[in-house]
């Protein structure tokens, strides 16, 4: 029984890889993809809060500027536009790309915009490339620091062993947010500070997973035979154990990508992880949760939302299916208590 | 068990004294000197004399430590909060219970919805796939998301909660209307905080159960004709349910942190949304209380699910004899 079920959920990787890629790949492009700058507001007092699919007319001024219009029409001498409920008409001089029949340019708003009158695909797009990029870095981060301490602890004797774990637990049974919280209101926040706080505090479920591997490879028959040639402590732990005891701890990174992420957006939503104007999906969402933003413009909460919750499953996806795969003593075992818990935000 | 006991609250007593150094030492870390931190339109000379003798910031750092130190343990002062004027103990005091009722109904909320699915999806291999769906979406959702979204439609397309806040306590205390308005108001933070963190209970259990049901004690209850309700129930249940306490030491931190983003949220005036609104005023006496308390309280729940896991389990007790 046990066996069959762990096939059946390993056949997910290549399709939850798949999703991973469609949500990652985009934002990492988001320069080529992104129809406009993510911080553009062109004429925001008629941009703004447009729900998903909202094309407007844009009006290109003598002046240089630009003006949007729900409808624009030719009337004799000028352009009638139409914007919230009210009508003007532009002299023709005045507007640079007049056609026959209205103006030659487009606003394609494919998501919405923001109370801002900001482009939501654009800004999903950049956004998810700061959400990308601080998780990645940070998870690096935490794997080296996680690395280093499991290897410590594991090879490094009884003592060391016991001081590290006991930090491992302490480390594990803080609510880091507020000390993260507290540690911002001191500090301005930027993404440098940011990163070092997840990875600084991601890393214990990895250390812990890598000293229980190390310890159990420790005493297996290659390594005895490595020692009994004679071979550098260090060559053996650095070509013998590490790659072994790696599979696990890779696998376990993928998951602490996601919960990283999640991180990241927790704290960009309440204000202390990235900072406006740049986009985060965090601080996304934080734009559309005021009570008046959330019931007449929903779209701006829910797709940055979204796009955070699809990325987290996909990893997770992939995750617990590569665990099934290439980690056969895991299967239909749940995840330590240590990893389930993982996600301190 | 003696030594046990006594081995677990050293550690206990331990984290929480790092709690507090780290606390400390943030204030300092601040950019140049800590009075500057506290320099505000809105304190008055004499709350600035307090905070001066309370912080000892005349003296060097290794003795304005001590005394700091000092305060908090002999005297349990605090200082005073520079938004609310009365002194932090009393504000912390207020957001306590109303912390505890969210996180424990949570709680309960979490371990029922992990019991059930994480039973169902261990026993019926029907319900496995799609109870393994269902704890993945609650894996992953962002706290504060789904808080919206619930907001969204329960308060607003289909109106039968409230979108956040606490009764003011109209109607009087203690009475039946106020306390159906409490309830109606602990609903949906309670609901998403608990459901969020049942994601990862149903897993848990799941894998526990299933470990446990191939072990050779159940095959015995099996042979001795035991009904399969009572090898479940009794005999399996018993045995998986014994790491779900250890469990609790994790899940408190998690539950308070969680509790911080869903009380922001909702505005629940409790432990976290103080420190949330505490860091917009810069209420620096607030955020160094609630940070360290928060610690404290962890500590004493890790030592709490320490002990009662000891109490279940007699294996645990000599954990620290070998390795």
């Amino acid at each position: 029984m046990a066996e069959e079920r762990g096939r059946r959920f390993s056949s997910t990787v290549p399709w939850s890889l798949v999703l991973l890629l469609a949500l990652a790949l985009p934002p990492l492009a988001a320069p080529w993809l992104a129809p406009y700058d993510p911080a553009e507001q062109t004429d925001a007092a008629v941009a703004k809060n447009r729900p998903p699919g909202t094309v407007l007319a844009a009006v290109h001024l003598a002046d240089g500027s630009w003006r949007l219009a729900e409808r624009v029409e030719r009337v004799p001498g000028g352009l009638r536009i139409t914007a919230r409920e009210r009508q003007e008409v532009l002299p023709a001089a005045d507007v640079l790309n007049l056609t026959a029949n209205g103006v030659a340019d487009h606003r394609r708003f494919f998501l919405g915009t923001d109370h801002l009158g900001r482009d939501l695909w654009s800004r999903l797009l950049y956004g998810g490339r700061i959400s990308f990029l601080v998780g990645s870095v940070s998870v690096l981060l935490a794997l080296s620091l996680g690395v280093a301490v499991g290897s410590a602890a594991a090879l490094g004797g009884r003592f060391l062993d016991s001081v590290l774990m006991r930090l491992v637990d302490a480390f594990l049974a803080f609510p880091f947010i507020f000390l993260i919280i507290a540690l911002t209101a001191l500090f301005r926040p930027g993404l440098g500070p940011l990163v070092l706080i997840l990875g600084g505090t991601g890393w214990m479920g990895i250390s812990r997973l890598l000293r229980a591997e190390l310890l159990g490879l420790r005493q297996s028959e290659f390594v005895l035979a490595a020692r009994a040639l004679g071979q550098h402590p260090f060559a053996i732990f650095w070509r013998h154990l590490l790659p072994n005891a790696m599979t696990p701890v890779l696998i376990q990174t993928t998951l602490l990508v996601g919960n990283t992420i999640l991180a990241e957006s927790s704290l960009s939503f309440l204000g202390f992880g990235v900072q406006p104007p740049m986009a985060s999906w965090g601080n996304m969402v934080a734009e559309g949760r005021s009570p008046s933003a959330l019931f007449s413009a929903w779209w701006i909460a829910l797709f940055p939302g979204l796009a955070i919750s699809l990325t987290v499953i996909a990893l997770n996806l992939v995750g617990d299916g590569l665990r099934d795969a290439l980690d056969p003593r895991s299967r239909d075992r749940s995840r330590s208590t240590a990893d389930a818990m993982l996600p301190p935000l | 068990m003696l030594a046990f006991v006594l081995r677990r609250l050293a550690a206990s007593l331990l984290l929480l004294y790092l709690v507090l150094t780290v606390t400390f030492f943030l204030i300092h870390l601040g950019p140049g000197d800590p009075i500057h931190l506290f320099e505000d339109q809105r304190m008055t000379a004499e709350q600035r004399a307090r905070l001066e003798r309370l912080y000892h910031l005349d003296r060097p750092l290794p003795e304005q430590y001590l005394a700091w130190l000092g305060a908090i343990v002999l005297h349990g002062d605090w200082g005073i909060s520079f938004s609310q004027q009365r002194a932090v103990t009393a504000v912390i005091a207020d957001c306590v219970p109303r912390t505890a009722l969210l996180a424990s109904t949570a709680l309960v909320v979490d371990y029922a919805a992990g019991l059930l699915f994480g039973i169902l999806a261990a026993r019926r291999r029907g319900a496995d796939h799609a109870i393994r769906v269902v704890s993945l979406l609650l894996l992953a959702q962002p706290a504060f998301w789904l808080s919206l979204m619930a907001i969204l439609l329960f308060s607003y397309v289909w109106p039968i909660f409230p979108a956040g806040g606490y009764p003011s306590g109209a109607g009087g205390a203690g009475s039946m209307a106020s306390l159906f308005d409490v309830l109606r108001h602990l609903a949906l933070p309670a609901l998403v905080l608990g459901l969020l963190g049942a994601g990862s209970t149903i897993r848990f259990l799941r894998g526990s159960l299933l470990e446990v049901m191939s072990r050779d004690f159940i095959r015995a209850a099996r042979a001795k004709g035991l009904s399969e309700a009572r090898v479940v129930w009794v005999h399996g249940l018993r045995n998986a349910l014994t790491p779900l306490i250890q469990l609790f030491g994790l899940v408190l931190p998690a539950l308070l942190s969680g509790s911080l983003i869903i009380e922001a949220v909702f505005s629940w005036p409790g432990l976290g949304w103080l420190t949330f609104t505490a860091v917009g005023t810069r209420d620096y006496p607030v955020i160094l209380a609630t940070t360290a308390l928060s610690g404290v309280l962890v500590a004493v729940g890790n030592l709490l699910a320490d002990l009662a896991h000891a109490a279940a389990d007699p294996r645990v007790r000599d954990e620290g004899r070998h390795g």
